[in-house]
Parts: C-alpha cells; structure tokens; sequence
C-alpha cells in the first residue's frame, strides 16, 4: 500500500534541513509570542511603558556623569545627550536580542516540554519584540535630536547614509539573534555558560565604540584593530555618523559586518536545529 | 480497510542516566571521535539495557525508554496505551507530539496532529482569557484565522462567556483547566494525542471532556491515542489497547484484553525473603523515610498466602523500621482493585488511641473477607496526622486473589457479577 505520508518523525535530519515553510505557517504564534512580551512585561508596574524611555534615559544620564564628566571621554564634539543616547539606543536593541534569545531553551523548556512548534519562533519573535522597544527608544532619541537641529546646533549634521539605518538595524539584529541562539543552544548542556552571559556582553560593550568615539582610538594601534575587528563597530559607529555627522563609516566595514553576521546566522540556526531535537532529554 | 495513518518502526529512544553534567564533554569527545572518525558505532547505544527500575542506576549508564516500538494506527482508530510508571508511555507521547525525537527508528505520520500532553500550555496569567485562547491557540499550530471562527464555540464549551476579559489569573483552577480543554477540543487535528488530561477538573468537566473525544472519534472520524491509567475511562473510549512494559511493546489487541493484561502483568512476582514480601522495590516514589520493611498476608493457620477463599480469615502484617523519628504518625492499611478502586481502608487516625513509642508492625486482621472474587491489591501509607505529607507510602505492595466460593451452600457462587461486596445479612420471603 503506497503512502505518502505528511509527517516523518527520525532520529536525525540534515544539517540544513530548515524548514522556512513550516516557520512561516507558523508566523501568527510570532506575532502572539510579541504581543505577549509587549503586554505583559510591564504589568503591575505603575509607570508602564513609561519604562521604555526611562531605561535610555537613565543609562544616558550615567555615561554623561562617568564617562563624560568624571572620566573626560572626548565625544568628538557632540552634545553629550546625543552621543551617548545614540550609542545607549544602538547598542541596547543588540543587547536585548542577544539576551533574550541566548535564554531561548532554558526559560521556555516548560512550553518546549509539552508542545511542538517550530523552535526558532521563539527567539524570532523575542527579535521583533525588542524591535518594537528599540522603535519607541529611538523615536525618543529622534524627538532630542530635532530638538537639537531645530536649535541650529552647528555639530549634528545629518547626511545620506541615514538611507542606510534600516540595513543597520536588520544587521543588528542578526548579529543579536545569530550569538543568541548559539549561545543558548551550547547552555543546554553546559549551564555554566549562562555565567559568563551578563560578563560577555557587559564586555562586549566596551569593545564596542559606545561611550567612546573610535576616533580616540590610535590610528593603527593593536586596540583599534581589535575594535575594527568587532562587527557591532560599524554598526553604531555608521549610526553616530549617519546621524551626528561625527563617526566611522565604510563599505568596507558595513561589508564585513553583514558577512559576518550572515555566517553567524547559519552557523547558529544550523547549531540551534542540532539541540532542539534533543534539548528536552538535557536541560 | 481502513488507511494506517500512524507508522511507528523500530522506535528506540536512549536515556542517559545520572548526573549530565561532570565528564559529558568527554564521553561527548569519545563518541564523536567514535562515531565520526573511526567510523564505529555510538559507544554508548550499546549500554542501553532494558528499563528495569528495581535494578539501582549505574551512573552514567545509558538506558532503553522505549526499545524497538513497531506499531501501526488505523484511520479512526481508539488507542489506548496502558503501562505502569515508567514504562515508557511518556517518551513515547513525546516522541510522536515531536517534543524530542528518537534515538533510532522512525514515526510515519498521515495528517495533522495534536498533541495534548498538558492543557493551556503557553498560558499567560497577566493576559485575559481571550488573549489566551489566541496564544494557547497559535502554539497547538491553529492559524488566526481558524480561532477567529471557533471562538465563540470554545468559550462556550468552557463556560467562561462572563470572564472572557479577565485576566486569567483571576481564574479559578477548574477554569483554567475548562478553557485549555476548549481550547484544544476545538483543533479539530486528523490525529489527537491525549495525556491523562482527564485527571484534572471536577467530576461534571470530566464527563464533558470524555464526552468530546468519543465525538471526536465516533463522530467525526479521527484517530486518538490516549495514555492513561485511568482503566475505565480507556476501557469506554478505546477500541484497542497496548500495553507497554520496561520500554517495550508487550501486548496490542482489543482495548479490554489489553486491560486485562496489564492488570495481570501488573502484579509482579512477589519477592518472598524468609516468609515475608520484600517491599524494598515496590516504591514508585520516594518520600521522606523508607519505613515500610516487608509484609505478609497470613491465612487462619498463621502461614503465608496469596489466595483466600471468600469469607475467610485474612491478617496483614507490616514490619516498620526506621520509625524513631516519627513517633506520632499515622498509618494507613488499604485494599484496592488492581484498577485502583479503594474497596477499604483502615487507618490509626480513625482510632483515638494515644501512640507512645516506635512501633514495630501493622496489623490489619480481617476476620472474614467480604470482597467479590478478583484480584486485589495493598496500599500502604505513613503520614503526618491524618493528612498532608505522606513519611512513606507504597501503592502497590503485594496482591492476593479471593476466590469464589459457595457460601450458602445452594450449589450457585458468589461472583464478581454479583456485586463488589457480600453483604452480611441476606433477602428473606414473607
């Protein structure tokens, strides 16, 4: 009796065997999972989504105080608030996707447990939530900006590489949800990475041109190599640029950015395809 | 004849017992060493013994769940899986909901399933009931769309109408419960996989909820397998039944004959240690104290035995150890059907008398046994007055058989037919 069957459950499936069809029907439980996060995560607080824009500020208040007061770092002659904030708003939505989706398998493990659903929804959808924050935090560093070209302050100069933000984001993007699920995929079964999550990133943050210009950096020294080296410079360096007119920018750069991030992404989905057929039996 | 729309080949699925942590990179380095570069076998498949948990782990060792499953699902077809704790029923579910997948072996699959191994799974108690049948909806692999159709319905068949704009947390259990089996009784999947969920809600609910599945099978056609222990409860939903036992497929046939398997399957040989049943391994669960030691049943001659006939003297004796610590407690002595019907019990705390010391044994004397002929088993429990935390409790520690007799002398036996229990007294004429 010939069949053919709809399912086929094995023990092992290709490497690549990704199934984008199965995602895409699947692509409502995305948008439930972000509505989730979006409602529920500032419930029972008074202020609310109030939260959204006082984490920038407060963060930014901080880098002006330590950084920019106490310590002198040069911010090229940019306002402070802008420099910073755009440094904080940038490198938060890296921070919120690679944080999120790197808890992937160990805070879901319950929900994992009991149903099937195409695993790489969840940390997709923690993506497009933080992209929903990341919206809202740099709506408010929009509205200080315009404040500040409004004021016909000489240092912001806007140019055309503002046509670029949205490659800029869906790279920083990749590069949070890349490092995410690879980093989850490895926790599973050696937990004593999740250690080494809050330090990694905190970490990742100084090598990355945030509360610092990478022009304070000597040209050609082993440092600005290191810093180039990082593919979240571009990023944040070409946003500052885009924007304040004040930064780095090349194709080069935003190039090996993309490749990097393109490599990242396969390794990890491909990693992240290995656990979650046996995920349940570890963690 | 019907289409097979399940195909279950060779299933194996291979555990790793004790600690995952401490020398996993090695045994990981080895085996891919193994298995990649020499090109041999998994080294550590091989261990995978059959699941016998009375035999103590060997840490690290690697244990069969399921070994060798081969199995076959009729379009339309009631299944009912039966086994004890730990037989392999759980792995099996989760291996055909795709929660994990198999060691070896493969499932072929004809349509869309679901599978129910928890009610409201994704349930968010900030969210409100609506909210939550759309997400609990989504995560089952329902589209919007088809939520949007059935909404009224599911709200319905939960009876939540009134709070459908409360968050869930404002629910009482029962509700929570209502709304998750609404939810996934209106998938409308070819295929429905059911996990004991009938456990939960009140007695009205589980009618309602056995009530859909039999429409969801006899109605509308669609297969369902459904794990339980709950024998009854298979006994009217299933058509067919197997029976798993120490991760193995041991029996497959008409729902009954394979209650009546298992029934028989289930009571293990009793391990007779100089005249009495070693209860060391007849725990499913460990709680604070092994308490329980051995036991025996004694006919009136004072000598072991396993099968009384009906109306005769019957004394169960428990020997206790390891009590010092738990002066004040209270023990219970049940007998039960082997299905898990209490038929009685008796318990220190029904009696008023003051407990000083640590007590050696339990004894229940029965000076003439009234239970309808069959199989019956003992529980035993230790508890913390009355109620609440169980010290020890052992739900399955020996069985005997009563037989039937004629005790009226009228050439006809008292039967399981004629009721659970012989009455003391009898119908007269006037």
């Amino acid at each position: 009796m010939m069949t053919d069957y709809d399912l086929i459950i094995r023990p092992k499936r290709h490497a690549f065997d990704i199934d984008l069809k199965e995602i895409w029907n699947y692509r409502d439980l995305l948008s439930m999972f972000v509505k989730r996060d979006v409602i529920t995560i500032y419930k029972q607080t008074v202020l609310g989504p109030v939260w959204f824009f006082l984490q920038p500020i407060m963060t930014t208040v901080v880098y002006i105080v330590i950084f920019g007061n106490i310590a002198k770092i040069s911010t090229d002659g940019v306002p402070m608030i802008l420099f910073y904030l755009a440094g904080v708003v940038m490198w938060n939505y890296f921070s919120e996707a690679f944080n999120t989706t790197a808890k992937t398998f160990n805070e879901n493990a319950n929900i994992f447990g009991k149903v099937y659903f195409p695993r790489l929804i969840m940390p997709l959808s923690k993506v497009v939530s933080g992209l929903i924050k990341f919206g809202i935090q740099i709506t408010f560093f929009l509205l200080v900006y315009a404040y500040f070209l409004i004021s016909g302050n000489q240092t912001v100069q806007p140019n055309y590489t503002l046509l670029l933000l949205p490659v800029y984001i869906l790279i920083m993007a990749g590069l949070g949800l890349g490092s995410g699920i690879i980093f989850t995929s490895l926790t599973t079964k050696y937990r004593d990475l999740t250690f080494l999550l809050t330090f990694g990133i905190q970490l990742l943050m100084y090598a990355t041109p945030v509360i610092y210009p990478l022009s304070t950096i000597a040209e050609g020294s082993r440092m600005r190599m290191l810093i180039l080296a990082n593919p979240l410079t571009p990023l944040v360096e070409g946003f500052k640029y885009a924007f304040l007119g004040q930064g780095y920018f090349s194709w080069a750069g935003l190039l090996y950015s993309a490749l990097f991030t393109g490599i990242l992404l396969m390794t990890g989905v491909v990693i992240f395809h290995r656990t979650e057929r046996n995920f349940i039996d570890t963690v | 004849m019907a289409k097979t729309i399940i195909e279950i080949e060779n299933l194996s699925k291979i555990y790793r017992l004790g600690e995952v942590g401490t020398g996993t990179l090695s045994h990981d380095l080895e085996r891919w060493w193994k298995m990649n570069v020499l090109g041999q076998e998994d080294p550590y498949a091989k261990v995978g013994t059959i699941n016998d948990r009375t035999q103590k782990a060997v840490k690290g060792e690697h244990v069969a769940a399921l070994r060798d499953i081969n199995l076959e699902v009729k379009e339309g077809e009631v299944l009912g899986i039966i086994g004890k704790n730990g037989a392999g029923k759980s792995t099996l579910l989760k291996i055909l909901s795709r929660v994990t997948s198999p060691t070896t072996g493969t499932v072929k699959v004809k349509g869309r399933m679901a599978s129910l191994l928890e009610v409201g799974t994704g349930f968010h108690p900030e969210m409100t009931g609506r909210e939550n049948i759309y997400m609990n909806g989504t995560i089952m692999g329902m589209r919007k769309w088809e939520i949007d159709k059935k909404l009224d319905e599911i709200v319905e068949f939960a009876g939540v109408a009134k709070y459908l704009d409360t968050p869930v947390k404002r629910y009482s259990s029962g509700m929570t419960v209502r709304l998750g089996f609404a939810i996934a009784a209106h998938l409308e999947p070819e295929i429905l996989i059911v996990d004991e969920v009938l456990a939960v809600g009140d007695a009205e609910f589980q009618k309602k909820a056995v009530g859909k599945m039999q429409d969801v099978s006899h109605e509308q056609g669609r297969t369902v397998l459904f794990v339980s222990h709950n024998m009854s409860a298979v006994k009217s939903l299933c058509q067919r039944g197997a029976v798993l036992s120490n991760g193995q497929l041991i029996y497959i046939n008409t729902a009954n004959s394979a209650i009546d398997q298992y029934i028989n399957s289930s009571d293990k040989i009793m391990n007779y240690v100089d005249g009495f049943i070693d209860l060391k391994y007849a725990r499913e669960k460990l709680y604070f104290a092994k308490v329980f030691k051995r036991l025996r049943i004694l006919d009136k001659t004072n000598s072991p035995c396993e099968i009384f006939p009906l109306l005769s003297y019957m004394r169960i004796e428990v020997e206790l150890e390891n009590t010092e610590n738990y002066i004040d407690a209270d023990y219970c002595v049940a007998i039960l059907t082997m299905d898990g019907q209490w038929m009685t019990s008796s318990a220190t705390w029904m009696y008023s008398k003051e407990k000083k010391k640590a007590y050696d044994r339990v004894i229940l004397e029965i000076p003439s046994v009234k239970f309808s002929p069959g199989r019956y088993r003992i529980y035993l429990s230790m508890t913390y007055h009355c109620a609440g935390a169980y010290i020890d409790r052992i739900e399955s520690a020996a069985n005997f058989y009563i037989e039937s007799c004629d005790p009226f002398k009228s050439g006809r036996e008292f039967t399981s037919d004629c009721g659970f229990v012989i009455p003391e007294g009898e119908v007269c004429l006037l």
